[in-house]
């Protein structure tokens, strides 16, 4: 099992989520984020004070699947989530060691 | 035919008689009515403009914090206003400095004292919403670091050491008043008053943790917008009641506090919008409130012309005054009420020695209307009130830090924020 963690632009959530379900990934979990790569902040001002606001807004999701589906799921959130410009986001993979289901107890594979 | 004529002469017969009662001072129903509704609004604009205005602009751990030390600002005033205050500022004058105290407690004040054409009670209920909007103005330089037991010890001991004597100058008979100085609703006693003692409070206090270095946001910008128009249609209240009658020189107060605090809105605008690259709301609402201040001393004393020169010179002052000037000199007055009330009130008076019109008040006239030493008395004034603003709020700060012990947060407590760490609370339900 991997969990896939990808870090996307807000606004394409609904998108990434639509293609996910088109090829039968039916759970996901997602956070608000919030990080910069080479995408720069913006600056804000207040009364003269300026602050630079460093941090962009990012949604994180996460998918714990079975091993075969990772390569599948990479490619269609890269399609779905890309724009084109910088700060599109990145995708990691981890291994997973174990999955419980709460409501049956069942564990592994089933559980994802 | 004859019975109607005999109706009408019955009915018109009665309305001479008022004006032949001069002996018996009598109320006038038309300006009573006004001042009660002026009266309500002035209220509506400590607790809920100013409150909402500070408090947008405090940061979100110590919104509620802004939000209480304003209400409560009100209440204590409202009590100490109604106990000593009133007679304070507006008993028989003792050599031009203050007031007597046989009307302690509002002794001697009943349901038939008269104050010129009102009810002495709506007079004095008039003038106490001034007193609680000058000491919650302060609170514009001290959010997010003061001790709550501190600004209500800060609050009663100001009132009665500060604004009560100046108060009696400017209004109560005093010696600006007897100089021929010109404040129509409190360019000094209101204004430079507060900016002034919110500057020494701040400077005394010393500046925030992280002040000039931490990003510091305002909570809410809306809720700033909102309170800076909640604070307009208060204001109308403010100068146009000052008139203390529903008449012309109300309306012409009236139509000037609009004029000016829209040109300032504009002109705050402009300023930052060429300076900065963006005009920002938060820009917009303070203009506003800059032209409201400045108008202040001069609304029922200037004409259409020298509010539009009034009300954009206060935004672009404004503006420079708070967006360039503070971070230079490098002071901590969180909200600018030294740098919108203090320096646009000092405007505003000077401004007033300018441009008084004796087409609008005949015994107030300025400079360009050949009256050049009404703008020395105006400076004389302005003086007089910071001088003493100043040396009163150290005073009152100095007893305060010794009855509360210290007017400063613990640093746990700021960096915490103070709705938790003083009220034990939460402005908003939000993740």
């Amino acid at each position: 099992m991997k969990k896939i963690e990808a870090i996307i632009k807000p606004f394409k959530l609904d998108e990434v989520k639509e293609a996910l379900n088109a090829i039968g990934i039916q759970g996901m979990t997602i956070c608000e984020v919030k990080g910069f790569g080479r995408q720069k902040g913006h600056k804000e001002i207040y009364r003269g004070a300026e602050y630079v606001v460093d941090f962009i807004p990012k949604i994180r999701i996460d998918i714990v699947v079975d091993d075969n589906l990772v390569d599948t799921i990479i490619k269609t959130i890269v399609e779905s989530a890309c724009t084109g410009n910088i700060g599109d986001g990145k995708i990691f993979v981890y291994p997973v060691e174990e999955a419980v289901r709460i409501r049956t107890g069942e564990r592994g594979k089933e559980a994802v | 035919m004859k019975l109607k004529s005999i109706t009408l002469t019955g009915i018109f017969s009665f309305i001479p008689f008022s004006a032949f009662a001069e002996e018996i001072p009598s109320i006038n129903t038309g300006n009573t009515a006004w001042i009660i509704v002026a009266t309500a609004l002035v209220m509506m604009m400590t607790p809920a403009g100013l409150a909402l205005f500070y408090g947008g602009m405090s940061r979100y751990k110590n919104l509620l914090n802004t939000f209480a030390m304003t209400f409560i600002a009100y209440c204590l005033a409202s009590v100490v206003w109604v106990m000593w205050g009133y007679t304070l500022s507006f008993g028989t004058d003792i050599n031009g400095v203050i007031g007597g105290l046989e009307k302690l407690f509002l002794s001697g004040v009943g349901v038939n004292s008269i104050s010129g054409t009102i009810p002495e009670l709506v007079f004095l209920m008039f003038q106490m919403t001034f007193a609680c909007i000058t000491v919650a103005l302060a609170i514009g330089s001290v959010v997010d670091r003061m001790k709550f037991s501190s600004w209500i010890v800060f609050t009663v001991l100001w009132l009665t050491v500060v604004y009560a004597p100046i108060c009696h100058w400017a209004w109560g008979g005093g010696w600006m008043f007897k100089m021929g100085a010109l404040d129509f609703a409190g360019g000094n006693v209101v204004h430079i008053n507060a900016g002034v003692a919110g500057l020494v409070l701040c400077l005394v206090l010393g500046k925030r943790h992280g002040f000039g270095k931490e990003a510091m946001f305002p909570s809410s910008v809306t809720l700033t917008a909102l309170g800076a128009a909640l604070l307009w249609f208060g204001w109308f209240g403010f100068n146009a009641g000052s008139a203390l009658a529903a008449d012309g020189i109300a309306a012409s107060a009236f139509m000037v506090t609009n004029t000016s605090a829209a040109m300032a809105a504009l002109g705050w605008m402009a300023a930052e919008w060429i300076r900065s690259g963006k005009p920002t709301v938060l820009g917009i609402a303070s203009g506003a409130v800059a032209g409201l201040v400045s108008i202040t001393p001069a609304a029922g004393f200037v004409n259409l012309p020298g509010s539009l020169v009034i009300g954009l010179v206060a935004g672009v002052l404004g503006y420079f005054s708070v967006g360039v000037l503070k971070h230079k000199i490098g002071y901590d007055d969180s909200l600018d009420a030294f740098g919108v009330h203090g320096v646009c009130g000092i405007w505003g008076a000077i401004a007033t020695g300018i441009f008084a019109c004796p087409d609008i008040t005949s015994t107030a006239s300025g400079l360009v209307y050949g009256n050049p030493k009404q703008v020395v008395i105006q400076l004389i004034s302005v003086l007089g009130t910071a001088a003493y603003s100043a040396v009163g709020t150290l005073v009152v700060i100095f007893i305060t830090k010794l009855v509360t012990n210290g007017i400063r947060v613990e640093k746990e407590a700021e960096i915490l924020g103070l709705d938790n760490a003083v009220h034990g609370e939460r402005a908003f339900e939000i993740d």
